[in-house]
């Protein structure tokens, strides 16, 4: 620690929100008995330019060799302040962010004296801290252009556009045979009821021919390492049986494929696909694949028909698995949603009793290409219902299934109630708890269907049962609800039942959040970097999400934030280079008793052993600061750069400032010698 | 409007009920009103019930006959999508009826107290007994017409005419009478 | 090879009168499985639903006093009870003590007044059918099938306290009691109704409500070609089975459908007999059911598999998702 060090110290009100219930001025006063502080001041709003200003001025005027704020998270505005400190000569590296905020006012709002207190020690503490921080220069690294995007549904196939139309490089990874996502599959979109296919096939198109484009369907990301600008991806391409090059798409081969199974991905398990098959008319790229599961040939040796009438021998049944490996700049998810599993609430009947219909199922049985030509008709496949009940909130808003919202069931079973209508007679009734409509022009649609004559049952459906009361009711699906607005039980017989099914994160958004380096809530979906001011970043710099991965929402919406990943990722392009945080873990090599104990540990990879000298060494592009192994080396000769042993103990002993264990002392720890 | 007293209703069975305190999340969406065998027979559905009782209508609610209706099934309480004890809600509501005197005419709290009263005098429920006397007082001719269903129980060998009894009904009784004394301290 | 197994044992008073038929059947079907039940020595009253109406308190420390003895017994941890509204209320004050602690301490002290004391959880309870499914296993039982019930079509009733509010089975729609009837041979119709309730103590309060109660489930069975329920519960027996008649009185029906227990139906399974279990004591005679086993269902002979109509669209699979 340098005696001459001359510290800064300003204390933010943030409005009301610290001031009250800190007292400000008194921390401020206080804190110039702090050593080493020349500055001490308290202002209204720190992160406004004139509170940057104040900063600026103290650096130039009073000579400040470290600056502390006492405000609110360094996640929201650590840039901000280092930002002023580099303006006026000062490292950003030797400002340092004390958070009175969120770990004080807020948390003790309703006792200003304990938060005051608080607000002292961690105000305390990052003094000493201060005094320890040396400066550092963030590494520079150029930024591949090329960028990988993840799932191609609308989200996905927006944010690939928008980037290949200014001209640069994307590699779109899709796992399913084709690009298309949820919305291939619907016959009309809300609330403006436009044919789904008739605006996404164009894009689909656009994204199959795009010099831009490369598109790997049938594919996933195995592998993710490197940093911002730097990724290295590697992506396994599934073997589709298939040569692309030779296959003219003329489905010679499905039609004559006689091992039929029931498809429940594209048809949601309404309709058959054969084994080898093409998801849907539109597919892009417009090549079937070999569902080797399904296969004759797989199972038991025999067939090939599809080999045999094949006009021009592109079957390949020793394809195999192909590797690649490459580099790109950022990263784009936007691997959507599963459908919620409406087996789990068997009071709703579905799998038992026939006519029960999930949002998906009837989605497919509206669409003019789907298992019943777009007729609405009972499990039987010929009749037409006389009465047909939506209920909303199936799986959502629930604790015991998934807690939230699913933001977009309420419209889409508007969009059904619609449809039901006007391709039957049947009467509709909708059991919904709240109608959540809330998206320009979608109440409006509301209306429409009010003035339709749908009857809207203010009540979340209790079961469906087919155990008949009454004569009216036998052979009938009996709908069972507290019609909350008469305050009396219902029950509602009707033909077919269709079941809102919400959103829920893919089955596997854990692993591939895992895999990709960012987080995601409880439930699991992708977690952004900013609920309000960055829905798009994540907290690993260069990964960008979009669309339903993200949480619920409509097309629209799943647009909107597509554009949005593409306008980041190509601001990071238009730089040219990133800046690395500087914030890294560094061996004393001297001292390294190469025991290897770090090796295995680093999370990253980032460390490697060097056999001549017998010692570990940390690379610095790849690790992320993340202080494991600093935690782990028996012979104590790691350290993280701008987290060292030192600087954490004197903030401790910062933060103890007035605790007296025996009575006379301060609580101060033993220093090492810098590494 | 009525008025709410410093502690209502509302709080009182909330805090009497364990895990009670959830009540205050309840959507109002009807899922236990719809699913509740008895809903026909009851005056407001639970979600009523529920909804009278957080605007502190307390009098409606004590004087209510939907928890006497409660055949205690569980399926409010495992479909509430906020995990509120709806069951043991509405026992909690039946002790504050009992308590305030209030309760409805269809109430059975006298069969729950006869039950009861065998079940502290010997230890064991004693269903002849609780048949005869409950009906004997409340329901005097169905339990003529009821007779020969007796009759060919007791033939059965299903009804015992005596009842049976543990053997330390004292501890029983200690046990009983402490219980009794830290609920009426609780409250 | 088959393990004897030993279980703490809770009867409830039930089993002793109106239901001395599942007392009995379960002793026959025990010895032929192995399973020793040993009585908890001077067990009380559940207190049923009723107490816990009156008095909450006072409810939970009968049923703790149970607990607290069945600890004293020093036999096995799982506590065994064959009556769904006892195995409700010891596995309910059993959790609710383990979760909160409040009411943990209170059932506590009031235990010490009697000299007792629970630490909570420190029983598992089990309802009978669980015990024998889980435990024995159905594979087990199967080997001991001696006379399958083919040719008679049981309704499996769970009624609802069996299953809710959480015992780790299907709250909804459960199926251990079917595949255990399946195991039997008989033939399982699918149940709607089967965890709905059978009206509890309202034969006693309100018999309006209660017989309508009664009603839709013999209506469904019914509807569903059932030749007997089989039940899990002396309540549920007892309320399907005595009052049947009286429902029919009131809503002019003809429901003849006789309610068994399983363990009476296990019972027949095994070869074991008639008077062993217990038959002959309930009020809608089950000797015209129990006549059509081993006959074979003509109808269903005759009626060809009917193929899958070309235009039907798939029924969801049912391999996956469900039970949670
Ligand atoms: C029944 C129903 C009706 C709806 N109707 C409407 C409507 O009318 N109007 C409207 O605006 N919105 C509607 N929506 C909402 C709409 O479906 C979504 O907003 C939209 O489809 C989200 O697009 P997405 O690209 O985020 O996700 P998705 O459409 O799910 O696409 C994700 C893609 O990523 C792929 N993928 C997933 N994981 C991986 C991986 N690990 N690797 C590679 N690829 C992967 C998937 O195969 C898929 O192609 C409806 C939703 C439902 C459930
Ligand atoms: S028959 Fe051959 S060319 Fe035609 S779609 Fe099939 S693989 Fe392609
Ligand atoms: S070999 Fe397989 S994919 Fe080809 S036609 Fe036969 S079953 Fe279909
Ligand atoms: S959008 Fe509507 S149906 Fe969907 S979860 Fe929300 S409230 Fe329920
Ligand atoms: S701090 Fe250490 S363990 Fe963590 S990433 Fe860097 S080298 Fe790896
Ligand atoms: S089910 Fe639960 S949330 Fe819904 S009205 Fe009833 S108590 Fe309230
Ligand atoms: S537990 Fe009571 S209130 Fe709840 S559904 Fe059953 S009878 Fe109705």
């Amino acid at each position: 620690m340098s005696e001459e060090e001359k510290i800064g110290v300003y204390i933010c009100h943030c409005g009301h929100n610290i001031a009250g219930t800190v007292d400000v001025e008194g921390v401020a006063e206080w804190a110039k008995s702090l050593p080493n502080v020349t500055v001490s001041k308290d202002y209204k709003f720190m992160c406004s330019s004139l509170g940057q200003e104040l900063i600026e001025e103290d650096i130039a005027e009073q000579g400040l060799s470290r600056v502390v704020v006492a405000a609110c998270s360094p996640h929201m505005h650590e840039p901000t302040f280092r930002g002023a400190c580099s303006r006026a000569g000062l490292n950003p590296y030797l400002f340092e962010m004390a958070n009175i905020r969120e770990h004080a006012s807020w948390v003790h709002q309703d006792d200003g004296e304990a938060a005051t207190e608080k607000a002292k020690s961690i105000v305390s503490g990052a003094v000493s801290r201060a005094r320890e921080l040396e400066p550092l220069e963030p590494f520079r690294a150029p930024i591949d252009e090329t960028t990988l995007v993840v799932g191609g549904g609308i989200a996905g196939i927006n944010t690939a556009l928008e980037i290949a139309n200014a001209g640069y490089k994307v590699i779109l990874v899709e796992r399913e045979p084709s690009i298309g996502g949820h919305m291939a599959q619907f016959d009309k979109t809300f609330p403006t009821l436009d044919c789904s296919a008739c605006i996404l096939t164009p894009k689909m198109f656009d994204v199959g021919n795009h010099p831009n484009i490369e598109l790997m369907t049938y594919s996933e990301v195995e592998q993710v390492d490197g940093y911002v600008g730097n990724f290295t991806v590697r992506i396994r391409k599934k073997a589709r049986m298939i040569d692309v090059d030779l296959c003219t798409g003329c489905g010679d081969c499905w039609e004559r494929c006689p091992a039929k199974v029931v498809d429940t991905v594209y048809e949601a398990g309404l309709g058959y696909r054969t084994a080898v098959y093409r998801p849907f008319p539109q597919a892009v790229p417009k090549y079937p694949v070999i569902d080797t599961e399904s296969c004759i040939y797989f199972k038991n040796g025999r067939c090939r028909a599809c080999e045999k009438f094949c006009p021009t021998d592109a079957i390949k049944f020793d394809q195999e698995d192909e590797i690649i490996v490459t580099s790109v700049g950022n990263i784009v998810l936007a691997t959507g949603y599963d459908l919620f599993d409406s087996r789990r609430l068997p009071q709703y009947g579905y799998g038992r009793l026939a006519n029960v219909f999930t949002s998906l199922e009837f989605e497919r049985m509206t669409n003019a290409s789907g298992p019943t030509d777009g007729k609405v008709l009972l499990r039987d496949g010929v009749t037409e219902p006389k009465s047909v009940a939506i209920l909303h909130c199936i799986g959502s808003r629930d604790k015991n299934t998934n807690d939230y919202c699913s933001a977009i069931c309420c419209m889409a079973a508007l969009k059904f109630a619609h449809l039901v209508k006007e391709k039957t007679d049947a009467e509709v009734y909708n059991f919904y708890i709240d109608m959540r409509t809330a998206p320009k022009d979608y109440e409006t649609f509301y209306n429409r269907l009010m003035q339709e004559g749908t009857h809207f049952i203010r009540g979340r459906a209790a079961e469906v049962t087919d155990a008949a009361r009454k004569p009216e009711e036998v052979g009938k699906l009996i709908v069972q609800a507290e019609d909350t607005l008469i305050g009396k039980q219902r029950r509602i017989p009707v033909d077919m039942v269709i079941l809102m099914a919400g959103m829920q994160p893919r089955h596997d958004s854990q692993e591939v959040s895992h895999r990709f380096g960012i987080g995601c809530s409880d439930a699991g979906f992708f977690n952004e970097s900013h609920p309000k001011l960055d829905p798009i970043a994540t907290m690993n710099a260069g990964i960008f999400i979009a669309g339903v991965c993200q949480g619920p929402k409509d097309i629209p919406a799943s647009v909107s934030q597509g554009a949005a990943a593409a306008s980041r990722v190509l601001s990071l392009i238009g730089k040219g280079e990133v800046e690395i945080e500087p914030v890294r873990a560094h061996i004393d090599e001297d001292r390294c008793s190469g025991c290897r104990i770090c090796n295995n540990l680093c999370p990253y990879n980032a460390i490697d052993f060097l056999e001549d000298l017998a010692v570990s060494r940390v690379n610095p592009a790849l690790c992320k600061g993340c202080g494991t192994c600093v935690a782990a080396c028996p012979s104590q000769v790691i350290d993280g750069q701008h987290y060292t042993f030192n600087s954490i103990m004197s903030q401790i002993e910062g933060l103890l400032w007035d605790v007296r264990p025996n009575g006379e002392e301060k609580v101060t720890f033993q220093k090492t010698e810098p590494v | 409007m009525p008025k709410t007293s410093e502690r209502g209703l509302f709080e009182q069975v909330m805090a009497e009920t364990p895990g009670g305190e959830t009540l205050i999340t309840c959507l109002q969406c009807g899922t236990c009103g719809g699913s509740c065998p008895s809903g026909a027979d009851m005056d407001s559905t639970p979600r009523r019930l529920f909804a009278l009782l957080s605007a502190g209508m307390d009098k409606d609610v004590l004087e209510s006959n939907t928890p006497w209706y409660c055949v205690s099934c569980y399926y409010c309480t495992v479909r509430c999508p906020q995990d509120i004890p709806i069951t043991d809600l509405m026992y909690a509501i039946k002790q504050k009826a009992i308590q305030a005197g209030k309760y409805h005419q269809d109430s059975h709290a006298a069969f729950s107290e006869s039950f009861i009263g065998y079940v502290e005098r010997y230890g064991r429920s004693f269903e002849f007994g609780l048949a005869t006397r409950y009906h004997l007082t409340h329901h005097p001719l169905s339990m003529l017409r009821k007779g020969g269903l007796g009759f060919s129980m007791m033939r059965k060998g299903r009804l015992n005419v005596t009842p049976e009894k543990i053997n330390n009904l004292p501890q029983l009784t200690a046990i009983l009478k402490e219980a009794k004394r830290i609920a009426r301290q609780e409250a | 090879m088959e393990n004897s197994r030993t279980y703490t044992y809770y009867p409830g008073c039930s089993l002793q009168a109106t239901a001395h038929a599942y007392d009995e059947s379960m002793q026959a079907v025990n010895k032929q499985l192995g399973l020793t039940f040993n009585e908890i020595d001077d067990w009380n009253c559940c207190g049923a639903t009723e107490y816990f109406s009156v008095d909450a308190l006072p409810a939970y420390s009968l049923v703790a006093r149970n607990l607290s003895l069945a600890v004293q017994s020093n036999g096995s941890q799982d506590l065994v009870a064959p009556c769904s509204a006892c195995f409700l209320n010891l596995r309910k004050t059993n959790d609710y003590m383990s979760k909160y602690k409040d009411l943990n301490s209170q059932v506590n002290q009031a235990l010490a007044a009697g000299g007792l004391s629970y630490e909570a959880g420190a029983l598992n309870v089990r309802h009978l059918l669980d015990v024998v499914i889980e435990d024995v296993g159905l594979e087990q039982i199967k080997t001991k099938v001696t006379k399958p019930l083919s040719g008679i079509k049981v309704a499996p009733y769970y009624g609802c306290l069996i299953v809710r509010p959480e015992t780790g089975y299907n709250t909804e729609y459960p199926t251990h009691l079917d595949e255990l009837m399946v195991t039997l041979g008989a033939d399982v119709v699918d149940f709607p109704m089967k965890t709905h309730c059978c009206g509890g103590h309202m034969t006693q309060i309100s018999e309006e409500t209660a017989y309508e109660l009664i009603r839709r489930l013999l209506q469904n069975a019914s509807d569903y070609g059932a030749d007997a329920i089989v039940t899990l519960c002396p309540m549920c027996q007892l309320n399907l089975d005595a009052y049947q008649n009286e429902v029919n009185r009131m809503f002019g029906t003809n429901f003849h459908i006789p309610v068994l227990f399983f363990t009476q139906l296990m019972g027949i399974a095994f070869g074991l007999s008639e008077n062993a279990l217990g038959l002959g004591s309930e009020i809608i005679p089950a000797g015209p059911a129990l006549a059509k086993i081993g006959t074979v269902d003509e109808q269903k002979t005759r009626e060809r598999p009917k193929r899958r109509d070309k235009k039907a669209l798939p029924m969801p699979s049912m391999d996956s998702g469900g039970n949670e």
